[in-house]
This record gives C-alpha cells, structure tokens and sequence, in this order.
C-alpha cells in the first residue's frame, strides 16, 4: 500500500517554524487577556455605584510589599530560565524556589488582605457591587497565581529529582510566559482596583 | 414514486412542483387578506403603514434602503446567472482547463470602491433618521406617559394627569398644525420588556434599573396593535398592546371617567366584600377602596377596559369568572395565583367587577 | 514507521471486538478520527435541534394552537437554538478542520494531538450536560426542566428570583464547558497552522481553508473567552449572591447584553468564516480555475475578523443608546458588507471563464453564494438602526439569521461533506440523492425562510408561543411549517445517502475530484500518519503543478 499516490519531491533548504508549545501558551494568554478585560470592564463599570457601603476608600489598603514580591518574582524566573539555558541546574533551581516562595508570599499577602476585609470589615462577595466585582476579579487573579505556582512547583520537584535539564529550556520557557502573563495582568488588575477604582 | 420519476421528464415535474406552489401561495395570500379586510381598524399592525412620524421616517428610510439593496441584489444575481449559463461545462468544449486567471487589481478595486461609496450613502441617510427621531425637539404641550413593563402586563401612569390604567393605552390624536404628541418615559418591574406598536413608532426596551423614552404622534384616531417584543418570561407571547388614539374630545372624556374614584354601589356589597377580605388587595389596587396593591393591574375601572390581561382574552363575565377561578386557563404562566373561590363567592366578586366601569 | 507496519495493525483490527473498536474511537489522539467524531456529534444534534424546531413549527402552525405549554416552548427555541450554535454548527466546522488542515498543509497530526482530544471531549461533555438538564434541570424535588431563557439568557431573566432551579445553571455551564473546549481546538489549530507546515507552505501559499480557520481560531480566543467570563459572572450571582447582573442591587442588565453580544456577534463570523473556507475550496475544483484574487480573499477574511469586533451592538439597537453610539455602529455594521462583497465577487470571479461543472458539492455552493447574498442584504437592512427598531425582535430577524444559518452555512457544509466524504470514507456519495436531496432541501429552504419575512414585517415578535388570528401572519406561518416539513425530508434523505454510500458507495480512489491541495495526494482515506513522505510544495496548488509540469503554478507567484 503506498500512501502517496503522487509523490512529491522533496525540495532541501532550511524551513523553520515557530515553536508549537510557544505558540499554544501565546493563544492561551490571549484567551486569558479576554477574560480578565471583560472582568476588568465591569470592575469599572460598577465602580461607585454600590447601594450600600463599605466603598472601597474605607477599607482598601495598597498591598504595596506583596506587589513588589510579585513582580520581581517575574525577574527570578526570567533568570531561572536563563540560567537553565546556559546548563547551570543549580543556579536555575535557586532562583526557580525563590520565585515560588514570591509567588507563594503574594498570595498570603491575597489571603491576608480578604481576612481582614470579611472579619475586620464584613464585605463579603455578596455585600454589595464592589464586594462581588472586587473578590471576583482579585480572585481570578489569586487563582492563576495559584495554578502557576502549582506547575512552577512541579518543575520544582522534577529539578530536585534531577529531571530537568537543558533540554527542558524550551518548555521551561513557555511555563515563564505563563508566569510573566499573571505578573503583567497584576499591574492591571492593581492600577484598576487600587489606583482608579477609588 | 421512483418509476413515476422516472416516467416523466424531470423539466416537467420540476415546472409542475413550481406551478402548484405559485397556486398554494396565491390561495393562502387570498384568504389572509379575507380575512383581514375587517372594516374600521385595520388590524394587521405592518411597519408600512405608519400613522406617526417616527414610523413614517423610519418607513421612508426603509424604501429606500429597499431600493438600494434590491439594486444590489438585481446585479450580483443577474451575474450570477450570466455565469453560470455562460461558462456552464459542456460535453462539447475542449479537454483542456480553461485559462488560469489568478486575479485582476483594477477589477478588484472597482468592487471594494463601489461598494465602499453605496455604505457611505447609506450611513449617511441612516444618520439623519437616527438624529430626526432620537434629537427631535420636545415641543410644549406633550402628554406624558410612564409606561412600566411587568411579567406579563403593561401598567400606564399619567403622571400630571393622575390617571393610572393597565395594558389599553389612550392617547390623543396629534394634529401636525397643533402637535400634542405623546412622550413615553419607559421602566421595568421585573425583566426586560420592549414596547412595540409598529404603526406608530419603532420598538424601545423597558430595561430594569434603566429610564428609556420615546415619542409618538398618531395622525388618525383608531386602536394600532402592537405586543412585547423582547421575550421577558414564560408569557411573553400574550403581552398585547393596544394603542387608542383618540380625538382630543374623546380623550379628555376618557381622562375625566378614568379619575373618578370607583363607584361604591350598594346592590353589589356582598362581591366588595369578598374582593377586600381576600388577597385580592394584596396585589391590586381599586380608588377610594383599602385596595391599594401594585403587583398587578389597577382594577378602578377595569370594565372601560376591552380585554383583560394584556388582550389574552375578552373582558366578558364569563371570561372575569374563569380568570378568578384560575389564570391558568387563559394564560397559562401568568403570575395571579389561582384564587380558589367557592361559586357564591365568584359570582358575587365578578358582579362587583363588572360594577367597576 | 513503515507502510507495511500500518497495514499489518489495520488488517488486525477487523477481527477484534467491538468494544476494543470502541474503545479505540474513545481513546483517539488521531485528528482524522476526532475530526470524524466531531462531524458525527454535529450530526446528531442537528436532528435534535431540527427536531425541535419541528415543535416549534408546528405549534405555530396556526394561531392558538397548543400542541405544546408555553414553558415547553421557550425550552424548545431555547435549546434548539444554542444546540444548533455551540452543539451543531462550531462542532462540525472543528470536525473540518481537525481533519482537513494538519492534511492541507502536509503535517502528519495536529500540534497537541492529546489537547485536541481533551477538548474534543469537553465539547462532548458540554452537550451531554444541556441535554441531562431535560431530567435534572429543577433539581433533586422535581421532574426535569430545560432551560428557557433563550440563547442569549438576557439577565436579569436568569437570576434566582425569575429562574429558580437548577435550569438556567445547566445553560451557563454547558456552554462554559464546551467554551473551554472551543478555546482548546482553537490554540490547537492556530498552533498546527503556525509551526507544523511542511516545507515550502509558506503563509501565502496555505489552502485559503488554512487561513479561514486561522482567523476563526482566532475569533474563537477573543470572542468565546469573553462569553466564559460573562457565564462565571452569572455563576457568581447565582451561587455566591453576587450582584453583577442583579437589577435589585445596582446591577446591569444591559452589561450582561454587551458581553454577550461581544460574544455574539464575532460568533456568528465564526460560524460563517469556515463555510467560506468550504466554498473557497469547492468553487475553484469545480469551475477549473484557481481562487480569482487570493490576496484579497485573505485579506478579506482577516478585515472581516477585526471589524467583527466593534460591530456587537447592532444587536443592541432598541436598548435606548444616545444617538451617537447607534450611529457609530451602524456605520461599523455596514463596514462589514465591503469585504464580504469583495468576497462574493471573487467567488464570481473565480467561475467567470472557467468550465463550471455541477456536482452536488458545486450546486450547494452556488446556493449558498445566492442565499449569502440575500441573507446579507436583510443583514444590512437590519444594520440601519431606525428600521432595525421596527424589525430587532420580530421574525425577520428569524428569517435574517436562518438566512445565513441555514442557507449558507448549512448548505457550506452539505457541499463540504460531498466533497470531502470520499475522502474521509475512501467512497463516493450517490450523486442522485444528492442532487435529489439538493432540490429538496432548496425547496424546503425557500418555503421555509423566504416567507419568514414577512410577519416580521407584519409585527409579529419572535419567541411567541403562539399568536392571534386576524393578523396577516395566519397564512405565511402555515407556508413556513410545511417548508420546515420538508428540510426534514431532505435531511433524512441526506442521511440515508450517507449511511448506504458508505456501504454501497462507488470507490474513490484518492483523487476523484482532480483537486489541487495535499489532501487529494494521499490515499482515500488516508493512512493513520498522513504522508509516508512529508511532502514539500511551491505554489498554492500543488497538485496543479504536478499534473501540468509545463504550466506551473509555481510560475506565477
Ligand atoms: C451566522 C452568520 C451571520 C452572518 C454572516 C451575518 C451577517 C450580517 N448580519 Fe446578522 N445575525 C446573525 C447571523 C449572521 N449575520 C444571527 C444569528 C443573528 C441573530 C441572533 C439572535 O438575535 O438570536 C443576527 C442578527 C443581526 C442583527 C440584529 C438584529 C436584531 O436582533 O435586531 C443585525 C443588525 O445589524 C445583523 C446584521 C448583519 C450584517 C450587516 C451582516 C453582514 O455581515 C452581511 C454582509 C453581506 C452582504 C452585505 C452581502 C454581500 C455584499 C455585497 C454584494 C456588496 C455590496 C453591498 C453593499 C454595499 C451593502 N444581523
Ligand atoms: C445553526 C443554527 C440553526 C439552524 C440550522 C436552524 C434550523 C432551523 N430553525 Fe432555527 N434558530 C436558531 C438557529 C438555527 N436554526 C437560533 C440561534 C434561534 C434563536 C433561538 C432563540 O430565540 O433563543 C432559532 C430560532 C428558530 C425559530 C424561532 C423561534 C421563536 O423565536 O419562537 C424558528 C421558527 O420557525 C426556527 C426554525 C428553524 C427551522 C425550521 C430550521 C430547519 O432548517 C431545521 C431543519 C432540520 C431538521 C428538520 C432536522 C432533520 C430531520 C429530523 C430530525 C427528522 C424528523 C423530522 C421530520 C420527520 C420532519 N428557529
Ligand atoms: C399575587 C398577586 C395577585 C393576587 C392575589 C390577585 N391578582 Fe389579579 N392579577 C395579578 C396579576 C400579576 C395580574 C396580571 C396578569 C397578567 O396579565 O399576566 C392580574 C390580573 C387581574 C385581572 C385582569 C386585569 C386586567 O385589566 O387585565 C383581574 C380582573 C384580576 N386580576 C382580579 C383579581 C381578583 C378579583 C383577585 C382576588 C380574588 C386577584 N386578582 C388576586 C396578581 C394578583
Ligand atoms: Cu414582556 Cu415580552
Ligand atoms: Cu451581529
């Protein structure tokens, strides 16, 4: 059985594509962006037009220390990544813990900021519009924080059973994307609810 | 079936189809038009035949975007035609493919300019219809109407009147020289609703949480029809409107009975006091009576009223019985619960009804 | 992996039991079975919705009738309309492309072979779930209910206090979950497209297929993503009382109708975009000439995707906007009718001087390129925001989208599936009952759709369970249930050409068309890895230059 009927010839010379994995992680954070824009949208659209307080001014307080954490997390694993590049596995492994304990720090920072809000303020998602866009789009947030320190632990794990190699830089690479996409919807995220939200 | 087929010629049994169909369609046509030819009020609400001038602007805008379209339409079609009987395989050509042809700049500039030059017509005439119905000037003696969208009825308020009716809505008739033209203020009680007369203007949302307006100046008296238009719950289908447009006379009469307080007569006594001792009251309201609820139609003087509600069915005695007993029976879905009455009782309470005129 | 080695497992497998077949199909990683899949899943459903549109039409077969509750009326339209959006039409034009591109563009799978069956299950799931709501919908206290909110499930209809039950939540999710799985193909196909041609398919020299689904791909991430917020929105308020749509509290109905028709609208370009992409292919093959303006035709495409984008509120006409924002979009609205133009006559241009030959694939684009065409005009009518306030909400809107839906869409894919079954099946559909099945179908469609119109124009709403007599639409909706009558037929007719023609069906051979894309070079059906060879091409056409090695496409580019 031949599979081709009509062969065709094969023409030599260089053809390279992008990279699939990259590609896929590229579509998946612009499915993402969509979701957390329309989140956004209705965070601002319902900005100041709760019926009933707390407003936002009297009980946000700006998570100053936690966004720094977050975002310098993006530099650790940008070098993480780098150094996996280059071979050096320890040096990757370092900078990879240090991330998830950023990470990690930023979503106690999250944790803490709701504690104080539903026992010290009583808003709770269904208080009023802020408490349901609030927690809604923090949450979101909180949630892909969550599932990336899942994964980025994951490669944790494997590196510490030695399993993570140059040959993974790719991949590795693609997992950073992840992680700089939910860094970067934070500056967003920030800007609306702690800057102009108020 | 198959050796019938095969018998004829398929040009004729093509041709034949074709000609029976023309038949059904002219015979339907025939008796729809029949039965519509009811004298007075034509009842057949169709955007092309306005009475008011939002409808009649939009009605003119309408043709000629017809025209337009229909133009388009002739020529694609006509060439689609001209194509395929023209280059239509033959047994008779050549073996050989036809010419390759990959394409045609100056052919393809032609059809994305044309184009382009028809959508700036277009937009543009839409643009000043849009601003002629939506920035008209307010002139000074409008009526005004709140008109408030509930499942599955429409309660109309006439705020410098102090009238408040349900799904029959009077408005006067607007003299182009003298022009009283009425001014809706749209709300909603529950979901949303649109309210739809098409003879008179376009369609507006009754959004909850949201004020929307819109304007209408009949030229004739006469009852247009119209319903909800945006589906807003189980009974969406039996949310009727109907639009009486009356002489100036006429409507200042209407206004004038529709501000009485409810007739307390003496005979029906027996009915009053059903309707106030059970949870009637609870939901609607009758003037000069304890019965001031707002969840259903104002009954004060339900009997002016043509149907009941919203048009699902005649406002008769034994139409009012079988609604009291259970709504279920002339609209299925509707939010009245079924008042469970014993006959003594529902008799005496339609007696009372009937009383409210 | 050599030929002999696929041949030995294949000759294997007619021996086994049916549960390993099954659990084969079950399993598949392989983009042609989960193509196949997708298609017979789409199949499946559109009985089901048809056959509730077949509730539909005769119960508005004449005034008063009540052959069935208003609550089982709005179920009806409710779920024949989202089956028909997210269960019949996204499904089979997946189905299409997970079969059709990684083959068009001489790749062996598509990038993510086990995404892909992860997703294809998703959306499998997601129609299993809306279904189940007939028996689970009111909860665990009563008989089941479907939902009844209609496809847009405008809020605040679907708040707890005018949809208690569970009802309202087996939509939203439903939908969500097979959101996700769209969202799956479409990275899939977006990622297959991107880095898995063979060499020398350079972008300009992909299939127009290829680019159509690339852009509905990327339709389907900016627009479902969008509409999956918008659900978790309302699984917020129903589950955790939020208050994003609760009009009680301060919040918006009208929100909820921007983010579904962020959603909506874009979604039916991406319903749309594929049947061009079918009768990109078939118009040529059929008329012996190649695409007349591939550049344009891309860049067509690629402009209708963005416009898509800011045109949602057409459908928002009657919601009271100032002004300036129904003139804005009017003027996007009739922005879109420029490429698409640009679109038909291409297609125009394509046949003009070549041999036109009328095999069923053929006859159900030329339908299409009509009926597109009207059903694109009434669009444009529509567009124009003072007629759109007398026609937004009544059957001719009905008419605009069946127009669309079912005369173009629909007919794309009938013509696809004749072109490409003996592809898929290695045999030919009978050309008699297709084209019988075409004539009927014609028929049935004009009956149906054509008469649509005009109680629209006579001021009757859609999602009426039932009407008043006297009105002028007694007739024409008699008209419009027999036509509905007839598709039926049609598509019986259809599926039984299916079914016998795969037993029956004369053999393809690999080739039976004379076609030009990689498709056609290998055998009917393909082998499991596609190419023995991953083949490397020069021009658009491939196979054109291998057939007339002394014209070649190759030449021209
Ligand atoms: C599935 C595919 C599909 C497609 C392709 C279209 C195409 C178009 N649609 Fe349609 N539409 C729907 C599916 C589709 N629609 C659905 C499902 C709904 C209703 C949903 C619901 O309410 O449930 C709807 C509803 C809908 C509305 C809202 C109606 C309402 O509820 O009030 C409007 C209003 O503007 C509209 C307009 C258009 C326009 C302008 C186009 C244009 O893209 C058409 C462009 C094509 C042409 C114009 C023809 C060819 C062009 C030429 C020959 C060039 C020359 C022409 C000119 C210069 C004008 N559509
Ligand atoms: C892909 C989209 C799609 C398709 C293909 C169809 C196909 C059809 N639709 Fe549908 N329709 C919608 C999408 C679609 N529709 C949407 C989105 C809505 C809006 C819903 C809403 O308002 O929320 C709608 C609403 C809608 C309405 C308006 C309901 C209302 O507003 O009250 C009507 C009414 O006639 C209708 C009719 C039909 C008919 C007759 C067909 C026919 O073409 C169907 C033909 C197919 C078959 C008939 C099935 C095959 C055969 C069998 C199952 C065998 C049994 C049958 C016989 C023996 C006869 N549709
Ligand atoms: C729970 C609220 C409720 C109660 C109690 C109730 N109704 Fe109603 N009623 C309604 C609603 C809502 C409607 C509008 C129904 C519709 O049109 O869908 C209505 C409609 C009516 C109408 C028709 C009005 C019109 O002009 O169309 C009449 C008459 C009526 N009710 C009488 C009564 C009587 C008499 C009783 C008591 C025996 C009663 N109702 C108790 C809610 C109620
Ligand atoms: Cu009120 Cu529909
Ligand atoms: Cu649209």
């Amino acid at each position: 059985m031949s599979a081709i009927t009509t062969p065709i010839a094969q023409t030599p010379g260089t053809w390279s594509l992008p990279y699939r994995s990259k590609v896929g992680m590229a579509c998946l954070i612009i499915a993402e962006s969509a979701i957390f824009t329309i989140f956004v949208v209705a965070y601002l659209y319902y900005a100041g037009k709760s019926m009933t307080g707390p407003t936002p001014r009297e009980v946000l307080e700006t998570p100053i220390f936690y966004t720094i954490c977050l975002l310098s997390s993006s530099l650790t694993i940008h070098f993480a990544s780098r150094l996996l590049e280059r071979g050096s596995r320890g040096a990757f492994l370092g900078f990879w813990f240090l991330t998830i304990l950023l990470g990690g720090l930023f979503l106690f920072g999250t944790g803490r900021e709701w504690h104080r809000l539903i026992y010290g303020h009583g808003l709770t998602i269904s208080t009023n519009l802020f408490g349901t866009t609030y927690y809604s789009l923090v949450g979101l947030h909180a949630f892909h924080v969550t599932v990336g320190l899942i994964l980025l632990s994951a490669v944790f794990l494997f590196g510490l059973a030695g399993r993570v190699g140059r040959e993974q830089s790719a991949r590795v690479e693609v997992l950073s994307m992840y992680w700089h996409f939910v860094d970067g919807v934070w500056i967003v995220v920030f800007t609306v609810v702690y800057i102009l939200g108020r | 079936m198959r050796l019938k087929l095969r018998g004829m010629k398929w040009g004729s049994v093509r041709r034949r189809a074709v000609a029976i169909l023309l038949l059904v369609f002219g015979l339907l046509l025939a008796a729809d038009l029949s039965t519509a030819s009811i004298p007075d009020d034509n009842p057949i609400p169709s955007i092309f035949e306005p009475h008011s001038t939002p409808a009649d602007s939009i009605f003119h805008l309408s043709r000629f975007v017809l025209a337009i379209t229909g133009m388009i339409f002739l020529v694609v079609f006509v060439l689609l035609v001209y194509v395929l009987v023209k280059y239509r395989a033959r047994t008779t050509d050549s073996p050989h493919e036809p010419p390759q042809v990959y394409g045609s700049t100056q052919i393809e500039l032609a059809w994305t300019v044309i184009p382009i030059l028809i959508v700036v017509v277009l937009f543009l005439a839409t643009t000043r219809v849009i601003r002629a119905i939506q920035d008209a000037p307010e002139p000074a003696n409008v009526v005004e109407v709140t008109a408030i969208g509930h499942q599955f009825w429409w309660e109309f308020r006439y705020p410098a009147l102090g009238v408040v009716t349900a799904n029959e809505l009077h408005i006067p008739v607007s003299d182009p020289a003298n022009p009283t033209p009425t001014y809706l203020k749209l709300l909603s009680a529950d979901t949303d609703h649109s309210f739809w007369v098409p003879q008179l203007a376009g369609k507006t949302d009754l959004i909850p949480g949201r004020v929307n307006t819109m304007w209408m100046d009949p030229h004739r008296t006469g009852v247009f029809l119209g319903q909800c238009a945006q589906y807003c719950g189980t009974q969406h289908a039996k949310m009727l409107l109907e639009v009486f447009v009356d002489s100036r006379e006429d409507f200042q009469a209407w206004v004038n009975a529709q501000k009485q307080p409810a007739k307390q007569e003496e005979d029906v006594g027996a009915g009053r006091h059903v309707f106030e001792t059970t949870a009637c009251v609870n939901c609607h309201a009758v003037a000069g009576t304890l019965a001031t609820g707002r969840f259903g139609p104002d009954l004060t003087h339900m009997m002016s009223r043509r149907t009941i509600a919203s048009g699902a069915a005649e406002n008769t005695p034994e139409n009012l019985g079988m609604w009291i007993q259970d709504p279920e029976m002339i609209k299925p879905g509707s939010l009245m619960p079924a008042m469970k009455l014993s006959d003594s009782d529902q008799d005496a309470l339609v007696r009372y009804l009937e009383t409210l005129r | 992996m050599s030929s002999d080695a696929m041949t030995i497992r294949a000759a294997g497998a007619a021996g086994r039991p049916w549960v390993e077949a099954v659990q084969d199909w079950i399993t598949t990683v392989d983009h042609k079975r989960l193509g196949i899949l997708y298609i017979l899943y789409a199949l499946l459903f559109l009985l089901i919705g048809g056959l509730e549109a077949i509730v539909i039409r005769i119960q508005l077969m004449r005034p008063h009738n009540d052959f069935v509750s208003p609550q089982v009326f709005n179920r009806m339209f409710t779920m024949h309309g989202t089956t028909m959006i997210f269960f019949v039409i996204m499904p089979v034009m997946f189905g299409f492309a997970n079969y059709l591109v990684p083959l068009m563009i001489g790749a062996r799978d598509m990038a993510f072979p086990r995404l892909n069956a992860f997703s294809f299950w998703l959306t499998a799931f997601g129609g299993l779930l809306l279904y189940f709501s007939f028996l689970g919908g009111s909860g665990l206290y009563g008989a089941g209910n479907a939902p009844d909110v209609g496809w847009w499930a405008y809020a605040p209809l679907t708040s707890r206090a005018f949809s208690p039950g569970h009802s309202a939540d087996y939509w939203t999710i439903a939908v969500l979950v097979s959101g996700f799985g769209s969202i799956g193909t479409a990275t899939n196909i977006i990622a297959t497209i991107l880095s898995m041609r063979c060499p020398g398919m350079t972008l300009s020299r992909m299939p127009l297929m290829a680019w159509m689904t690339l852009v509905m791909s990327g339709l389907v991430l900016i627009s479902i993503s969008p509409l999956s917020a918008a659900q978790i929105m309302l699984l917020v308020d129903r589950y955790l009382g939020g208050h994003f749509f609760d009009t009680q509290a301060g919040g918006s109905a009208t929100l909820w109708m921007h983010f579904f028709w962020i959603f909506g609208h874009p979604e039916v370009y991406i319903l749309v975009i594929p049947a061009f992409a079918f009768a990109s292919e078939i118009i040529p093959v059929f008329s012996r000439k190649p695409i007349f303006g591939y550049p344009v035709m891309v860049a067509a495409t690629v402009s209708i995707g963005f416009i898509s984008m800011s045109v949602w509120a057409h459908h928002m006409f009657t919601i009271g906007m100032s002004a300036a924002s129904n003139t804005f979009f009017v003027l996007t609205t009739m922005a879109i009718a420029v490429p698409t133009g640009i679109k038909i006559f291409n297609w125009l241009g394509t046949m003009w001087g070549g041999k036109i030959q009328f095999k069923t694939p053929m006859l159900f684009s030329i339908a299409f390129l009509f009926q597109f065409l009207i059903a694109g005009l009434t669009g444009v009518m529509l567009g124009t925001a003072p007629f759109n306030w007398q026609l937004s909400g009544s059957y001719f809107v009905v008419a605009h989208f069946h127009y669309v839906i079912v005369g173009a869409i629909l007919f794309c894919i009938f013509g696809a599936i004749y072109y490409w079954y003996p592809k898929i099946t290695g045999r030919m559909l009978n050309e008699r009952l297709g084209k019988l099945h075409f004539w009927l179908f014609v028929v049935g469609f004009h009956l149906t759709f054509d008469p649509m119109h005009i109680p629209g124009v006579l001021g009757m709403p859609r999602r009426i369970y039932t009407y008043e007599p006297g009105r002028g639409w007694d007739s024409w909706n008699v008209i419009v249930s027999v036509g509905a009558f007839i598709q039926g037929i049609a598509t019986l007719l259809f599926l039984a050409n299916l079914v016998l023609s795969y037993f029956k069906g004369r053999k393809a051979g690999s080739d039976p068309w004379d076609a030009w894309t990689l498709e056609w070079s290998v055998s009917s059906p393909p082998p499991v890895y596609n190419f023995a060879v991953i083949p490397a091409v020069r021009s658009r056409r491939p196979l054109w230059d291998q057939k007339h090695p002394e014209d070649p496409d190759s030449r021209y580019e």
